[in-house]
């Protein structure tokens, strides 16, 4: 059973990155970081309503993830996507203004925080139903390897997800029939209230070791050590080795949604990864600590993201509300 | 420049709350993601965190002030060199923010009541044409079990994106042998056995539906098929609407439905009603082995998610079948297998059997039933049930299944919608007995629709003893 611990990698010790490809990690981990506070300040101003759940802190999971991706390989998760879909490069605008249920948005305002798809991007949602995007993301790994086309899925889950029965409905089958997928855990140690050791009996990263499947256990604080992991995991789901789970050590700072307190966990503990962990702010001190780049070139970056995300939550808020007539539309395709 | 901050809405229901504590005082620093105070909603105590940074300039809202309304501004944060006492008025902010939250307030006011209550008039359109008949010159006799086979086989032969997948559908050549043959036809890439896993297999079928594949998912009964209802519903049925317009998914969920023979409650259950009440799925229960085949071939090309109610009992029954592979049975439109002019009777998959039985027995009685092989469950083909009773002034409705919220129930609104002014009688619904289905012959015989229960009907309605 390949179940292997990786190690964290050293500031000094980055010599596959170039200084480009750093600061696409940071611009892209930045982008979620201040698209997601803006989201949580607009939900307060009324704009959002219903459900929100802020991916803050777990910026480095889909940030590694997708740089291991090529074009054509798709990607699904459940309702914590709006990372996800800036990862996939969807317009920031449209995600926002779907948040806002705006005519501008993804889904035409029609489904929300938790349920977008790009098509064009290959994100598949954007799922509400714990665990329902586990089969479907299998078989979207079905439709590539049927088809023949070389892409693979991505399909994240959550470390509360992980004990629902499809889950293994679908290691069973990917496994039997070699699909390529890489199944993401992204264990943010709270199933909504109820942290992992009171709902998981065992090691998630070996939740597939009766199927065969190879699962790791990786530093999701560090975008490093994502990318590292996820370049194997994909490689090996690509060359038709079948699935394998990566079980990423993360971490989100604010409540499961909006209106959640988080009482069940302290504040020392999160200020701890606030302050130690934050995949932002140690890849920040990389770049400067290996003069990968200079403050005044983060500063640039800072800025752009801000008016990236100011002008995502402009367009969110001056789209008109979806037409009335929009009730009615896209129940059914017609033939 | 300064930077309001406003009371934050905590919760979706929240519309005013406590400002329980502040915890930076005036002349703070604040950074993004630094906690500001502490209020009280109606669910909890939440934290408020900054998402702008500055210093802190001004509080407005002392702490343990009590119903202070969402969006009410609460404080102001000022920049290096900047002076809160110096502001006239708490609107110099950020005008992203301000003009959002002023937008929001005046869209409510001015969008409220403008909605349809009704469907545009392509929701009741009329039934799709269809030229079925021309294709019955030349016919051969096959058995419904056979037409199904032929469906998939001729339009996997059509479309390499068609797959079958399901419990023992290859090798076993199909538990109730429906889909014999086709794995020495197309082999084990498009012929797959699953292993007995419903949930699982039904959302693996969904994604591939959305890669672009066209799954024909079979389930070996229907009864198993609440174990993946989920998906059905959640994941194929919602989807396109959920994301406008971009996620079709072509998959038909196909498998027998309703009481077989001897098997009890947890395996003779009639399901159309359930699946027949959500938008954004067809649903088919064809009786015939030509409607089988027409209506199969015609849900497999659908770009939507139909569920496919088969009938165990008649896979073995044979019918005249059209020979021509060009033939096809559009999806909502019902078939009147035998006009009359004294009552109409609707019934679908099996029942329409029994109800031809009975229509014989009335007939020799001096009755003329019309009887409507509906085939189509969802869209309804509302228009030739409500011309026939136009005609007939009387409705008998006969189903398989329980009566609660049943097809009889949909059958009668829609008699009183659409043709209360010709009904010369109530509407007649005859039903599966409400109960568990018991296992015992004679038990099992009373709580399902026999013939002789559809004569009664009818004479009721005709009020005839």
């Amino acid at each position: 059973m390949a179940t292997s611990k990786r190690r964290k990698p050293q500031a000094d010790e980055n010599p596959q990155y170039s200084s480009e490809e750093l600061l696409k990690f940071y611009r892209e981990m930045l982008l979620i970081r201040r698209f997601e506070e803006k989201a949580g300040q607009m939900y307060g101003m009324g704009l959002i309503g219903g459900f929100c759940h802020l991916y803050i802190g777990q910026e480095a999971v889909v940030v590694g993830m997708q740089n291991a991706l090529i074009k054509g390989d798709s990607i699904i998760t459940s309702y914590r996507d709006h990372g996800h879909m800036l990862a996939t490069d969807m317009d920031p605008k449209g995600v926002m203004a779907e948040l806002t249920g705006r005519a501008g948005g993804y889904s035409k305002g029609k489904g929300g925080s938790m349920h977008m798809f790009s098509r064009e991007k290959k994100f598949f949602g954007g799922h509400g139903i714990v665990g329902a995007q586990v089969p479907i993301g299998t078989g979207l790994a079905f439709g590539h390897k049927y088809s023949g086309d070389g892409n693979i899925n991505v399909c994240y889950l959550g470390d509360g997800a992980i004990n629902q029965g499809q889950v293994y409905e679908s290691f069973n089958m990917a496994a039997l029939w070699k699909l390529p997928v890489v199944y993401v855990i992204e264990n943010n140690k709270y199933a909504m209230g109820t942290s992992q050791h009171r709902a998981s009996a065992g090691e998630l990263c070996e939740r597939g070791s009766a199927y065969g499947i190879p699962g790791h256990v990786v530093d999701g604080m560090s975008v490093l050590a994502v990318k590292e992991a996820s370049e194997d995991a994909v490689a090996h789901a690509r060359e038709g080795s079948g699935p394998v789970i990566l079980e990423m050590k993360t971490y989100r700072y604010r409540g499961h949604s909006m209106s959640d307190p988080a009482k069940y966990r302290t504040k020392e503990e999160v200020t701890k990864m606030r302050t130690e962990m934050d995949p932002i702010d140690n890849l920040k001190k990389l770049l400067l600590d290996t003069s990968a780049a200079d403050e005044d070139a983060l500063k640039a970056i800072d800025r752009d993201i801000k008016a990236i995300v100011a002008e995502a939550a402009d367009f969110a808020t001056q789209s008109p509300e979806p037409d009335p007539a929009e009730l009615w539309t896209d129940i059914l395709v017609e033939a | 420049m300064p930077i309001e901050v406003t009371m934050p809405a905590l919760s979706p229901t929240m519309t005013e709350g406590k400002l329980a504590k502040w915890l930076k005082q005036v002349g703070d620093d604040v950074k993004s993601g630094d906690i500001l105070a502490e209020i009280e909603t109606d669910k909890a105590t939440m934290e408020v965190e900054a998402v702008d940074e500055g210093k802190l300039g001004k509080i407005l809202v002392a702490e343990g002030t009590e119903g202070v309304a969402v969006n009410t501004p609460i404080a102001i944060l000022v920049g290096e060199g900047e002076d809160a006492d110096k502001l006239e008025t708490p609107e110099v902010s950020d005008d992203t923010q301000k003009s959002a939250a002023l937008q929001k307030v005046k869209g409510e006011e001015e969008t409220k009541p403008t909605l349809p209550v009704e469907p545009p008039p392509g929701a009741k359109a009329a039934p799709p044409a269809s030229d079925e008949d021309k294709y019955f010159e030349k016919t051969v006799k096959l058995t419904v079990r056979e037409a199904l086979r032929d469906a998939m086989a001729e339009e996997m032969r059509r479309d390499d994106k068609v797959f079958v997948m399901g419990e023992e559908v290859a090798e076993y050549q199909g538990a109730y042998k429906v889909t014999q043959g086709l794995l020495a036809e197309f082999g084990d890439r498009r012929v797959i056995d699953t292993p007995i896993t419903e949930h699982g297999f039904a959302g693996l079928g969904v994604g591939a539906a959305f890669h672009g594949l066209k799954p024909v998912v079979e389930f070996m009964t229907f009864n198993f098929a609440m174990q993946a209802i989920d998906h059905i519903i959640n994941s194929a049925a919602k989807t396109l609407y959920m994301s406008g317009g971009q996620m079709g998914c072509p998959i038909v969920f196909r498998g027998p439905n309703g009481a077989a023979s001897r098997v009890a409650a947890q395996h003779s259950q009639e399901y159309s009603t359930w699946y027949a009440h959500v938008p954004g799925l067809k649903v088919v229960a064809p009786y015939s082995a030509s409607d089988a085949k027409g209506l199969l071939k015609s849900a497999i090309r659908d770009p939507n998610p139909v569920v496919f109610l088969e009938h165990e009992i008649l896979y073995g029954h044979s019918f005249d079948v059209p020979e021509d592979p060009e033939f096809i049975v559009p999806i909502g439109r019902a078939k009147i297998m035998r006009a009359g002019k004294d009552v109409t009777i609707t019934a679908f998959s099996f029942m329409v059997g029994q109800a031809l039985a009975a229509a014989e027995r009335l007939a020799e009685q001096g009755i003329e039933a019309e009887v409507i092989n509906l085939r189509t469950i969802r869209p309804l083909d509302t228009e030739t049930i409500v011309n026939s009773v136009k005609k007939t002034n009387r409705l008998v409705s006969v189903e398989e299944g329980w009566p609660f919220a049943g097809i009889g129930s949909e059958m009668s609104a829609l008699m009183m919608e659409q043709a209360f002014d010709y009904l010369d009688a109530p509407v007649y619904r005859v039903h599966g007995a409400d109960v568990p289905m018991p296992y015992a012959a004679n038990l099992e015989k009373l709580a399902l629709p026999q013939p002789e229960d559809i004569e009664k009907a009818v004479k009721a309605v005709l009020y005839r003893s």
